[in-house]
């Protein structure tokens, strides 16, 4: 493992249903990359479809930026993007089961639940970046 | 504009004059980068039809392609471009088709008279436009080719089949969204009516990843097939999705999962048996 604080990202825009789907597919290469465990990799993929769903559904649209990043261990980042209306409460969007959208509530806070670093900076208006980090055991 | 009023008669005019040589020399044209892949008839029937609807065009003093008179010559443009991409041409290989006016008019025109010179520049403009014009319905066209066939995907990627007497099943393969959950979800109620199944079972053993929407779908449908009377299972739970499931907080709760298809067959088989009394037999 050197130093280095991570690999070029590979972005991607967010702005259809199908780019979901292609986030998906490039944590799961990122996370492969890094070597994590099938149920690492899973929990990340599925971490970053959720979050990636948000900024579609919620945020309007956006970018994700996928990297992976070698420190003592190996892991990938996953930073999302998105200009739309932000967060007002925080602590209720981040509540099991709390949705405005019809979906199960559980995408937000099962996100940070699957994932070892969890970081958001949002308010109303100023739209919303979450960044993420899953470590290789 | 690509032409005035004028200027779009006279080149009707010009159209007109020997036009059977203009468009044996089109066709002949036309035809040369198809390499014998389209029947000459047939290309000889697009070419003439298209320098029919040309003419009537220039005649009323067509301006430019997107004016009013230009409506047949748009559509037969369309027509042409849709048939090409269907076959299978690209599209290059089929705004030839238009392009090779010019080469089939170039020896026609006595350049050294400044007045033709104009007309020749300002229609050549014109052609461009067909061009363009071609190319663009040539990409919708295929785009709607795409749509067509992502569609049929779709329908393809999700059978129902018939596991035992009594059960029915889903093998879901890939992603699914809202669309494949939709199709998924008809499906399954169709197929539990038209075999009269009191079982379902709904096999995720090929979905990568289990989101909250993903789970959302499949509990729609158990609860839509439990309506019906039906009950349904859901098997193919690996370890790591049955993980990523715990982690998340979704709950499936009193819906019977299993590890693999073979384990809900067998629980199913045996809860038939016993609605029949002890017998092993399927169920009516």
């Amino acid at each position: 493992m050197t130093g280095d604080p991570g690999e070029e990202a590979q972005t991607q825009a967010v702005v259809s249903d199908q780019d979901v789907v292609r986030v998906r597919q490039l944590v799961r290469t990122a996370a492969v990359t890094a070597k994590l465990s099938l149920v690492d990799q899973t929990k990340v993929v599925t971490a970053a479809s959720e979050l990636a769903r948000n900024t579609l559904v919620y945020g309007g649209g956006g970018s994700v930026q996928v990297r992976v990043v070698r420190q003592r261990r190996s892991g990938v980042r996953v930073e999302l993007a998105d200009d739309g209306p932000g967060i007002g409460d925080l602590e209720l969007a981040l509540t099991d089961g709390y949705t405005t959208g019809g979906g199960l509530g559980l995408g937000l806070s099962g996100a940070r639940r699957l994932v070892d670093e969890f970081e958001i900076d949002t308010a109303p208006g100023r739209g919303t970046r979450i960044s993420i980090v899953k470590w290789a055991r | 504009m690509a032409l005035s009023t004028d200027e779009s008669r006279r080149m009707a005019d010009r159209l007109r004059t020997d036009s059977a040589d203009l468009v044996a020399t089109w066709v002949a044209k036309a035809g040369a980068p198809l390499t014998g892949r389209l029947s000459e008839g047939e290309l000889r029937r697009q070419i003439t039809e298209l320098y029919g609807v040309l003419v009537a065009a220039l005649d009323e003093g067509m301006t430019d392609l997107s004016a009013a008179p230009g409506g047949e010559l748009r559509a037969v443009l369309a027509d042409l471009s849709r048939g090409r991409a269907r076959q299978g041409f690209s599209a290059t290989e089929t705004a030839v088709s238009v392009f090779t006016l010019k080469d089939a008019l170039s020896g026609r025109a006595d350049l050294a008279d400044p007045a033709e010179l104009r007309d020749f520049l300002s229609f050549n403009r014109f052609i461009d436009e067909l061009g363009l014009f071609t190319f663009s319905s040539y990409s919708a066209a295929r785009e709607e080719l795409i749509a067509d066939q992502a569609e049929q995907l779709l329908e393809l990627s999700t059978p129902v089949v018939k596991l035992w007497e009594g059960v029915v099943a889903v093998p879901l393969v890939g992603t699914l969204d809202s669309a494949r959950a939709q199709v998924v979800m008809e499906r399954l109620l169709q197929a539990l009516v038209d075999t009269g199944s009191p079982y379902a079972i709904i096999d995720i053993t090929g979905v990568p990843a289990v989101d909250t929407q993903v789970a959302q779908h499949i509990l729609k449908t158990v609860v839509a097939a439990r309506l019906m009377g039906a009950e349904c299972l859901i098997s193919g739970i690996r370890p790591q999705i049955a993980q990523t499931i715990v982690a998340l907080g979704i709950e499936f709760g009193d819906i019977a999962t299993k590890a693999t298809l073979a384990d809900a067959l067998r629980h199913v088989l045996r809860r038939s048996a016993a609605r029949t009394g002890g017998r092993a037999e399927p169920v009516a």
